[in-house]
């Protein structure tokens, strides 16, 4: 190599050229990386589903689809309703105080988290990493789940459980309660999911 | 650039064509010698040597039947679950190629693992062969990310769930975690657009990246030359043509040898890809055979055993464990960093670290649980235990890469240490394997105390190896490599 010294103002223009490279180069970057985003068609599919409530039964419950995701519509018995306060000791946020903006709207910021008190809509899916808990709504001891059960959820993946209000026990690796969707009711029986009076 | 050379009138043919090639194409022949016929490997490698060339052929063999693979296979959601019960049923030896494929998966995990195991017990990663580990952990990681993605593409319910589930742990990193779970899916649920990249980066950006590390480890290997059982250098001493002493060229001599290892291989590989290609559930899930479906999860979701060891200390993070990890932490920083020659602000750093810690891992607000105080300041909880469980999970893995810097031992070998380490690597093997076994299980408080047991030794073994790794009296390690010809 020469051992003449170098030129600064060829560096300068060395240093510039590589400077604008990176710029391009970034600039070129952008478009892949954005077209790992959502496409226009699948945030269109995010509409909102209409549902029928007026056959469920106390007790019973429905899933519907809505973004991919599960829904679940629980209609709860008035003696379940009654139930949920005396469990709040043993849940990690009976408050719904976690996360409200996200987790659950304001019209369920209440002890049974839905608008009417007897029908809980949630969708299912474990606040831990994502799987669909089963229902085991009937309550009284079975596997998997502590002898004194009043009903709710189980997460098969990892343990976690939810009561009815689909708020979530402490000690269980789920971290929140089960989110509530934006929803309102159309008319007595019909409800809409995924938007509400809000919106 | 090699001089041209003219062969004398008269020359046999074979010579004059193996001349004209030479001439044209030089580095071809200096390849071969410097890789092939005078590659000078030690001569006393031992039955764990076997499984370098094995990777090898597990790649070629998962390369050759993806390809075939990709002829038939559909990327689409809604065909893809069809398009693989027509390639086992309809396509003419697509059952074989996709059970070789299969099979392939999982053999190469096994032949890696039992890789990386020769490299712990006969210190391969230690000077000068550091980038020959940490490439080899690379190549590792990226056969993971490989694993991970081709498992969704049968679109069954275990590649559906066991996807949402692994994509859902990067949403747990604060701050920008939903929006990274949202790019890697490209939809807000696991779907036809996340099968379709996955589909991509399976089938060409990792292998891509995969063959070019490979590359790379072998190229680094040669430079530095083989490590051996006895983890005895043999280019120190070498005859009067500078050819190691204790070194015979791996052509012929080891690709005869690695033959046997293949044929065993692949006599192995044929009974389970004929006679077992499902493996009782541990290789192909059981879950698997029925179509993914988005609003039902199956009862059990378990990742493929080779992933179970790391899963199992994801599961086993939970709250409770989090005052023990600092602690375990701060102890560490005591015993280890605070009396050792690093840099003062290395030491502050970790220092300073420690106290973030004690609030993001949430230990105020844990402790305080314990006593039956609820604090109710959000702030003293921490980061989620879940995010955690994700880091232990990715340090698990990426600790490999420090191997080098954490082995403080005298010697390289197993064979000239302390009786005793032995038993320091035999309870690693054990915790390695039950952490695997728990992995496929569903949780249980018994085992999750079991899990959390095991992360502390497998972090234990690793993070307090500058000091364990030291102690002890250590043999005399001979001057030429221990070899009786045979």
């Amino acid at each position: 190599m020469s051992q003449e010294a170098t030129d600064p103002s060829r560096r300068a223009w060395v240093g510039t050229a590589c400077a604008f490279g990176a710029v391009g180069g970034a600039a070129v970057a952008a478009p892949f990386v954005a077209s790992f985003a959502p496409s226009e068609r699948a945030k269109a599919a995010g509409a909102a589903v209409e549902v029928d409530i007026s056959a469920l039964k106390p007790g019973q419950m429905t899933t519907v689809e809505w973004r991919g995701k599960p829904v679940w519509i629980v209609k709860r018995s008035p003696e379940q309703v009654a139930a949920l306060p005396q469990l709040d000791a043993r849940l990690a946020d009976p408050q719904s105080k976690r996360n409200p903006s996200e987790l659950t709207p304001e019209y369920a910021r209440n002890v049974h988290r839905s608008i009417k008190p007897e029908v809980l809509v949630a969708v299912g899916i474990c606040s831990h990493l994502g799987c669909s808990p089963t229902a085991r709504l009937q309550a009284g001891p079975q596997p998997s789940l502590p002898d004194d059960w009043q009903g709710g959820f189980f997460c098969p993946c990892h343990g976690s459980t939810f009561d009815l209000a689909g708020r979530v026990f402490r000690n269980v690796p789920a971290p929140d309660n089960l989110e509530v969707p934006p929803h309102m009711y159309l008319s007595e029986t019909k409800l809409l999911i995924g938007e509400d009076k809000k919106a | 650039m090699a001089e041209f050379k003219e062969l004398p009138a008269g020359s046999p043919v074979t010579a004059q064509v193996t001349n004209w090639f030479e001439n044209r194409f030089p580095t071809a022949f200096a390849e071969y010698k410097k890789h092939l016929s005078e590659y000078y490997a030690p001569k006393n490698f031992n039955f764990w040597y076997f499984f370098g060339s094995l990777a090898l052929l597990v790649l070629v063999i998962q390369i050759v039947t993806g390809i075939f693979l990709v002829m038939h296979y559909k990327p689409d959601a809604a065909l893809a679950f069809a398009s693989v019960e027509y390639i086992m049923r309809d396509v003419p030896g697509g059952w074989l190629i996709r059970y070789m494929h299969s099979t392939g998966a999982s053999a190469f995990f096994i032949v890696v693992y039992l890789h990386m195991f020769r490299g712990l017990i006969y210190g391969s990663y230690r000077k000068p062969r550091e980038l020959v580990w940490i490439f080899g952990v690379a190549i590792f990681l990226c056969l993971m990310a490989e694993a991970f993605m081709g498992y969704l593409l049968p679109w069954g319910q275990m590649s559906y769930w066991g996807a949402q589930v692994i994509i859902n742990l990067f949403a747990a990193i604060p701050f920008v975690g939903g929006d990274l779970a949202l790019l890697i899916r490209g939809d807000y649920v696991v779907g036809d657009a996340t099968l379709n990249r996955f589909f991509a980066l399976h089938v060409i950006a990792v292998p891509l990246v995969l063959i070019g590390l490979v590359v790379a480890h072998l190229l680094a290997l040669h430079d530095v030359g083989s490590n051996n059982p006895d983890g005895v250098e043999i280019k120190a001493k070498k005859d009067a043509s500078g050819k190691p002493l204790d070194g015979i060229p791996f052509h012929p001599y080891y690709t005869v040898h690695d033959i046997l290892g293949v044929s065993v291989f692949l006599i192995i590989f044929s009974a389970i890809v004929f006679f077992a290609p499902e493996m009782g559930g541990y290789f192909l899930e059981f879950n698997n055979f029925i179509p993914a479906d988005p609003l039902k999860t199956p009862a059990h979701i378990a990742p493929v055993w080779y992933f179970t060891p790391y899963y199992s200390l994801l599961r086993a993070t939970t709250s409770v464990l989090m005052p023990f990890l600092w602690v375990g932490l701060v102890l560490i920083g005591l015993s280890l960093v605070r009396p050792s020659r690093l840099p003062a602000m290395v030491k502050t750093t970790y220092w300073g670290l420690m106290a973030l810690l004690f609030f993001l891992f949430g230990v105020p607000a844990i402790v305080l649980g314990w006593m039956g105080i609820d604090p109710g300041m959000k702030v003293l909880a921490g980061f989620d235990a879940k995010f955690w469980g994700v880091v232990m999970m990715g340090a698990g893995v990426l600790i490999l890469f420090f191997l080098p810097w954490l082995d403080h031992s005298p010697v390289k070998s197993i064979r000239y240490r302390p009786s005793w380490h032995k038993y320091v690597y035999g309870g690693f093997v054990v915790t390695f394997l039950v952490l695997g076994w728990l992995g496929v299980e569903s949780v249980s408080p018994a085992k999750t105390l079991l899990a959390q047991i095991g992360t502390i030794y497998y972090f234990g073994f690793f993070l307090l190896m500058p000091w364990w790794s030291r102690l002890g009296e250590f043999k005399p390690v001979p001057e030429r490599v221990v070899f009786q010809p045979h």
